[in-house]
């Protein structure tokens, strides 16, 4: 009986997200930007050399980076601060393994297109209740956590109706840690297989995107992909739990794929995007820690 | 540690005897290690004697590539045995069991020998089935996972049962094994330390720590004080965080919605409060070699009342959680690992303080600033059961808050900080030795070999890896329903102990 005020001690402290942009964002490393226009110089090459992923790129003095390989040491934020920075932004799940490579100079959305379309199809059935079964394969233990605190009262996924579910043949979402170990190989292949149509892949995490620091050992896969097809790849080192978020609404189509909603504080969070007509506003109510 | 013995056979027929000598005259076994080294392999047994760490070696020639085992000796040796099975393909002459352990290469495969600096192509497991090692009417075995009912990481037990009883339980790890100690060769000691955050990433501060502490040593620095007290601050709000994530894993299967509510609210803090402290989550990118990247982004101003805040908020839930008999019902009596059984297979961390083994390397071989800081002794618990480690786990959780508050004030009085403050450059040295902490998990060990400043063999030895081997002793009277609290009760991560 005790537990029952306890419970309500401190009041709603849920996320708005994503109806409303949250707040916990300027305090956090996101992401690594390459701001564009800058650059040009020798310096950059020596990044290029440093990066412990080689996740840094030249093209036409324009340094780039991918996601799929960043594993955010801030390395090159302080080697060239006036081009690498962190960003809060924890929007950063694409369904094109390419769209992680940023900033993106070719604008080449040949086969985008297609592939947005084809996976709105289908998730069309699933919009409503989702389930995701959780696959670690061959990750560091830090994801697991991660995936985990979507279920804390702070992201409350269920509010959402996403489930976590035991069992593979309930789940219309496969979410994948890990490098995609040798030994997960044939576990992870088989869940896949007995999941029900229409089905959705998530990578969570560089090792799952590009196997990371450890991709291609004797033991370790270059990342999920070539074990089963992944329709959404959420980049973090581990990723956070907006991060995950982010990726598990973008695979079932509760996210337009290219979301404004930027994390500020202050008076922009009022006018901040919203997301289709998915989610209603709801009255405004005390905001959360 | 150059201290080779000589490379014959009687000093391989040896090893095992040498090394059962010094446990026999109570040392504690902490590991046994292989590194490929001309002209085989050799073999490194650590053991602490009196807090210090003792160290034993013998290079076993190649084409030989058999020796005595350590483990009719010294049980605590069994896993390592079969490891060094794995990726030596060593033969442990009267080893009881060596079933493959962290790799089940086909026979025949190639090793992949960490130490030579070799490339290995993407290997195969055998993945055929572990015999049974019960008979009898209606025995069955119950294989439970890699896949398992829950946001868990990969790992398989095999529960052997005739229906409620757990009379055998094996484990196997191989499914999430990485192949991490290969990785760190070649690399510099910079991309190290970031390969070795990922080695366990619940625990990386104490990954980062113990790998800059091996390295410090062969380049023979101290790091500054200020660094030495950052570190302190990162792994005391990891250790904060383990214990919490293993009582919410009990409160989940306790079925206590609302304690599992708060407590994970709890843990989500600690979570961003790390994350204000250095950008990441899980600590990562503060330990560096030589010191700390940098001063806590929060002052002891704003820290120490959001510290404060977050043990007061704690302790009120875990007072009323402890006195609510629906929970403590689960854990009391359940999963006792008995003292002796404890003591034999060197049992480290929480599950080796709940049972008597009260070392911990904080104290007994100082580290970052912990020779500074002022500690309470912890009671002495010897109940052995999944209550007993809970207990250790809070008692251990209020004296991480206690020194998280003294070193956030000593890092206050010591005012503005000069050139050189954060950390001391690192030579680029060449040699070899161990690194160590407390992780939250227990006692981690890194044996670190660097030649000009490029990583020759890393081997990292986490708590995890030792203590999962004393999980299916702790089964002595427990029935299949309390396999969920035994498990969330010894808070281990697959990740280490499948390296």
């Amino acid at each position: 009986m005790p537990w029952i005020p306890r419970g309500l001690r401190e009041g709603i402290v849920t996320t708005r997200y994503p109806r409303r942009p949250d707040g916990y964002g300027p305090s956090f490393q996101g992401s690594i930007v390459a701001r564009a226009g800058h650059g040009a110089g020798g310096g950059l090459t020596e990044v290029v050399e440093t990066c412990p992923t080689g996740a840094i790129s030249l093209r036409d003095g324009q340094a780039q980076v991918d996601r799929g390989l960043c594993v955010l040491c801030a390395r090159c934020t302080h080697m060239f601060p006036e081009v690498f920075a962190f960003d809060p932004s924890f929007e950063t799940s694409v369904i094109d393994r390419r769209q992680l490579v940023v900033p993106d100079i070719d604008e080449d959305d040949t086969g985008l297109e297609m592939a947005r379309a084809e996976l709105g199809r289908r998730v069309k059935a699933l919009r409503r209740s989702i389930h995701i079964r959780h696959v670690d394969g061959g990750s560091d233990g830090s994801e697991e956590w991660e995936v985990a605190a979507l279920t804390n009262p702070i992201y409350d996924v269920q509010r959402l109706g996403i489930f976590f579910t035991a069992s593979p043949r309930h789940a219309d979402v496969l979410l994948v840690t890990g490098v995609g170990s040798a030994g997960m190989q044939v576990p992870l292949r088989h869940t896949f297989e007995v999941m029900p149509d229409p089905k959705v892949v998530i990578a969570a995490g560089v090792d799952a995107i590009s196997g990371g620091l450890l991709g291609r050992g004797y033991a370790a896969g270059g990342g999920v992909g070539d074990v089963v097809p992944v329709d959404v790849f959420v980049p973090g080192s581990p990723p956070t739990p907006f991060g995950l978020l982010h990726g598990i609404l973008l695979a079932i189509g509760l996210l337009p794929p290219t979301s404004g909603a930027k994390v500020q504080r202050g008076p922009a969070e009022e006018k901040g995007a919203t997301h289709g007509s998915a989610f209603p506003e709801d009255p405004p109510r005390e905001a959360g820690p | 540690m150059t201290s080779e013995r000589a490379v014959t056979a009687p000093a391989v027929e040896e090893f095992a005897e040498v090394v059962a000598r010094r446990i026999e005259g109570g040392a504690r076994f902490c590991g046994l290690f292989a590194s490929a080294r001309e002209p085989g392999t050799r073999l490194l047994a650590v053991v602490d004697q009196d807090g210090s760490l003792q160290t034993d070696d013998v290079v076993v020639r190649a084409g030989v590539d058999r020796y005595r085992a350590l483990t009719p000796r010294i049980p605590a040796a069994a896993w390592y045995e079969r490891e060094i099975h794995d990726l030596f393909g060593l033969v442990p002459d009267g080893h009881p069991r060596p079933d493959p352990l962290v790799f089940p290469f086909p026979h025949g495969a190639a090793r992949p020998r960490p130490g030579a600096g070799q490339r290995l192509g993407a290997a195969d497991p055998d993945l055929t089935p572990l015999e049974t090692h019960l008979r009898g009417e209606g025995v069955f075995t119950i294989p439970y996972g890699p896949v398992r009912s829950g946001v868990f990481e990969s790992i398989e037990y095999l529960v052997e049962t005739p229906g409620e009883d757990i009379p055998h339980l094996r484990t196997r790890v191989f499914y999430k094994h990485r192949g991490t100690e290969l990785r760190f060769e070649g690399m510099g000691v910079e991309d190290g330390v970031l390969l070795a955050e990922r080695c366990e990433g619940v625990a990386s501060v104490a990954h980062a720590v113990a790998f800059c502490g091996a390295i410090e040593r062969i380049a023979g620095v101290e790091v500054p004080v200020r660094a030495g007290l950052v570190r302190v601050l990162h792994a005391e709000l990891e250790r904060v965080a383990n214990h919490l994530d293993s009582t919410i894993r009990h409160t989940e299967a306790a079925g206590q919605a609302v304690a599992y509510a708060r407590l994970s609210l709890h843990k989500e803090r600690v979570q961003r409060l790390r994350a204000e402290l250095c950008g990441s989550r899980f600590g990562r990118g503060v330990v560096v070699p030589g010191g700390v990247a940098g001063p806590p982004a929060l002052g002891a101003q704003d820290l120490l009342p959001a510290i404060n805040q977050l043990e007061g908020a704690i302790r009120s839930d875990m007072r009323l959680l402890l006195a609510t008999p629906s929970f403590v019902d689960r854990l009391r009596t359940t999963g006792v690992l008995r003292p002796d059984i404890a003591q034999s297979y060197a049992a480290v961390g929480p599950v080796g303080r709940a049972s008597g083994q009260m070392e911990d390397v904080r104290f007994a071989r100082p580290y970052a600033a912990y020779g500074r800081l002022g500690h309470q002794l912890l009671e002495v618990r010897d109940g052995g059961d999944a209550l007993a480690r809970q207990r250790v786990r809070l008692d251990e959780m209020w004296g991480a808050f206690h020194l998280i508050r003294q070193s956030v004030d000593v890092l206050d009085e010591l005012g503005e900080p000069e050139r050189g403050a954060w950390s001391v450059p690192v030579e680029m040295a060449s040699g070899e030795a161990l690194g160590w902490a407390e992780a939250p998990q227990g006692e981690l060990l890194y044996l670190v070999e660097l030649e000009e400043g490029r990583l020759v063999r890393v081997k990292p030895r986490s708590a995890s890896f030792h203590n999962l081997a004393l999980l299916p002793m702790a089964f002595p009277n427990d029935i299949l329903t309390d396999f969920a609290f035994i498990e969330a009760s010894f808070g281990l991560s697959i990740a280490g102990a499948a390296s």
